[in-house]
């Protein structure tokens, strides 16, 4: 069933809906109109604009363009729509009790005895969902396991709250849910429906979308590029629907021509990489890439020895986090990894320190006049050089590199693959964590990682934007 | 035992104070008496009122080390215009309260550092103080030296205010719906905020709060001690944050216990006098007071690393 054979007014009407952050469209004019009864399942790529659109109907974010109306229930404010978000991170108070959180989103409890009311209210919701489930309303939330935690959000979002539920938005509920628990999850998404309630269903287990989801919406570049009946799609047209429709030219072959040389990286968890060889950590974001990149490289550094040739340097993607000294000139923080080096009788040889600073601003492009100017002077791709130069201009062999293209324009993107290819082509070796498939096509091999681990490992012409999307979602059907 | 402790945190201050008390009373045997109880305990009210006051602070994730500052002010404004002027005095009481909410909304409105703010307005407390009481002096209103002089029956007045405080802010930030939600801020002040909540003027709720415990705080040592002085209560600022924390509070997380801070706060002054009974050298004592500090913060670190691992 789609939404247009059902009577009644939408719950949830979007009309060219477009927003910006800066120059960046994440949403590109959607028009979408959600009514009671449906699930409606959102599935997309990263920057797909998903998160975009669910925070735009929850409110949390107010449209560039376009309109945003309730019909249903008559009111502008998604709050008062009934409209409720269970998050994908954790949003709940963990120094307060099950049935205190439920007072932070329901104000109207109050009066002598609201703890006891909260407590059954949350109680009910939680045995309606989740049935058997064990979880105290009076303990702290802190004290409760992930999976607890997760479930005491979810029975949040669909609890009444001094009104009804209309419209439950549900960001990858299940990813911290064992099979059993997420199956009570989606048979009571489906009683919601059927009572005339609706969700938005976000997964990238594509057997649970086909399980629940009455209709499906696949995004793609802040754009919604197909929008059908669950029934009108099959696993491989979705996934082919979520992929470029088009390959792009086929890039100069990389490998090829490089010799590569001994292993030089291996962990306990399946993680390779040779001399020479530029190894891509691909799939969804938050699947234990980073985490993966971060315990190979501080395990492989000492917070009390400092090497005079390290082994290993980190290009930090989050650049204000963990890359960008905000207060120093773009030649310090080009040199802070190359100081051991360049340091005589324990002082800094500045000479020396301008040399390569100078000659990394010649070799990597970076746009400036003069190298003593603030870092934060430069725009977020050329900051993003710096950083490059900062880890290339030391000796290390290997380079570990953090999803570090991030907001980086398509000039610049193209002067690191180069300058990438020419270091690997010394025997550098790289590891390289990104969320763009065009990126990871630039890779030697990949890793496709899901919920923490490898869940494939591609090399040569295996190393295409549908193969990765394959493995990272869930094909196999969930444990029905 | 290590999980009793690590489940509930109001046993270590307990413990703590209830050490601390038998070690006193077997130094000094004639302390357990009325009269010596309440020798003992007479000083720890305005501080137990500082740490409440703190305590509100620490419950929104912020710290105030203006707390010393304005319990002085608002001692010296208690010993000259609120026994000359008395209308006066309330409403400037009043809008010191206010200001305090002022300095929450301001905190949380710009992102500004609580620790920044509140040590540059100590400062502006501190002047403010000076101003109006350049040297120590000034005299108590007849009725709060009265009221803080009155003997009830079974227990010193020191005894039974540590359990009216106690049980008045345990209803306010533990049992209340909107003490729940401050806690709320200091755990997840995004969470807050997304549903609904204006956490800017929660925030100035709890700096307001705290405004008021700490004006109660001042009025109280002012009736004490009949006089008052700039910086009478200097000592408040670190004194109250050791209190919440030795009370089972955590700088971050909205983990506080108004019980807790209570005893803390009374374990804090004990150990003064303990270690005056111990004939130890003024000299040594605040060393003393932060070496007992430690022990039992260690003690705390202990149970609850324990307590997690389980």
């Amino acid at each position: 069933m789609t939404g247009k054979e059902q009577g009644g007014a939408a719950v949830v009407a979007l009309t060219d809906v477009a927003k910006h952050f800066g120059s960046v469209r994440a949403l590109n004019g959607v028009s979408l109109e959600i009514r009671a009864g449906e699930c409606l399942s959102l599935v997309g790529h990263n920057g797909a604009g998903k998160s975009t659109l669910v925070n735009i109907v929850n409110g949390t974010l107010r449209p560039s363009s376009g309109e945003l109306a309730f019909p249903r229930a008559g009111d502008a404010a998604a709050a008062k729509a009934g409209i409720r978000s269970v998050f994908q991170e954790l949003s709940l108070c963990p120094n307060l009790t099950v049935a205190e959180n439920l007072r932070i989103s329901h104000s109207a409890l109050r009066g002598i005895g609201w703890r006891r009311k909260a407590a059954a209210e949350i109680g009910q919701s939680l045995d309606t969902v989740f049935p058997g489930h064990g979880i105290d309303p009076m303990v702290t939330v802190d004290s409760l396991t992930i999976a607890e935690r997760q479930m005491v959000e979810i029975a949040i979002g669909f609890a009444p709250r001094g009104g009804a539920a209309e419209l439950v938005i549900l960001d990858e509920p299940t990813s911290a849910l064992d099979a059993g628990i997420a199956e009570q999850l989606l048979t009571h998404i489906r009683r919601f429906c059927a009572g005339g309630g609706a969700v938005i269903f976000i997964s990238h287990m594509l057997g649970e979308v086909f399980d629940v989801a009455s209709r499906i919406l696949v995004m793609k570049d802040g754009l919604v590029v197909a929008d059908r009946a669950a029934g009108a799609f099959t696993r491989e047209s979705l996934v082919a629907a979520m992929g470029h429709v088009a390959a792009d030219a086929p890039e100069e072959s990389t490998a090829s021509e490089r010799a590569l040389g001994d292993e030089v990286v291996r962990t306990d968890r399946g993680l390779s990489a040779r001399k020479g060889e530029i190894v891509g950590l691909a799939g969804l974001a938050g699947h234990g890439q980073a985490e993966a990149l971060a315990r190979l490289y501080l395990g492989s550094t000492s917070s009390w020895k400092s090497p005079r040739e390290p082994r290993m340097v980190f290009v930090a993607g989050d650049r204000p986090r963990d890359g960008v000294l905000p207060l120093w000139s773009i030649l310090r923080n080009a040199s802070a990894s190359i100081l051991p080096r360049i340091t005589r009788h324990g002082l800094v040889d500045r000479a020396a320190e301008e040399q390569v600073a100078a000659e990394w601003k010649q070799r990597i492009g970076i746009r400036t006049d003069d190298l003593a100017n603030p870092i934060l002077s430069l725009s977020g791709g050329n900051q993003q050089k710096v950083l490059f130069a900062r880890a290339l201009a030391s000796t290390a062999p290997i380079v570990v590199m953090d999803d570090p293209m991030r907001g980086v324009d398509v000039g610049t993107k193209r002067d690191v693959y180069t300058m990438i290819r020419a270091e690997a082509a010394r025997g550098r070796t790289f590891l390289w964590y990104s969320t763009e498939t065009e990126e990871i096509c630039e890779c030697d091999r990949v890793f496709v990682y899901r919920n923490g681990t490898i869940s494939a490992e591609l090399t040569g012409t295996d190393i295409c934007e549908e193969k990765i999307l394959e493995a990272s979602f869930e094909l196999q059907e969930t444990g029905t | 035992m290590t999980r009793l402790f690590a489940r509930h945190r109001i046993l270590l201050p307990v413990i703590s104070l209830a050490v601390l008390l038998a070690l006193t009373f077997w130094l000094q045997p004639r302390a357990m008496s009325y009269f010596g109880m309440n020798l003992l305990f007479n000083l720890a009210v305005p501080i137990a009122l500082a740490t409440v006051a703190q305590m509100f602070i620490i419950k929104v994730n912020d710290i105030d080390l203006s707390i010393g500052a304005f319990v002085s002010l608002v001692a010296c404004l208690t010993a000259t215009v609120l026994v000359q002027q008395p209308l006066l005095g309330v409403l400037a009481l009043a809008a010191l309260v206010l200001a305090y909410a002022g300095m929450g909304a301001i905190v949380r409105a710009l992102e500004l550092p609580a620790i920044v703010v509140t040590l540059g307005m100590s400062f502006v407390w501190g002047g403010l103080a000076l101003f109006i009481l350049p040297s120590p002096g000034g005299e108590s209103p007849e009725w709060l030296s009265a009221l803080m002089s009155v003997k009830p029956p079974v227990l010193p007045m020191a005894v039974w205010a540590a359990a009216v405080i106690a049980a008045v802010t345990h209803l306010i930030a533990i049992r209340s719906g909107i003490g729940t939600v401050l806690r709320g801020v200091g755990g997840n002040a995004r969470a807050v905020a997304r549903a609904g909540w204006p956490v800017v003027r929660l925030t100035a709720l709890a700096y307001g709060l705290a405004g008021l415990f700490g004006v109660l705080s001042g009025m109280a040592l002012t009736g004490l001690t009949t006089s008052a002085g700039a910086d009478v209560a200097s000592r408040y600022t670190l004194l109250s944050i050791a209190g919440v924390i030795l009370g089972g509070g955590e700088f971050v997380g909205g983990r506080v216990s108004p019980t807790g801070a209570v005893l803390g706060a009374f374990t804090l002054a004990l150990a003064a006098s303990l270690l005056s009974f111990m004939r130890l050298s003024p000299d040594w004592q605040i060393g003393s007071q932060g070496a007992i500090l430690i022990l039992v913060l260690t003690a705390r670190l202990i149970f609850t690393r324990r307590g997690a691992t389980r």
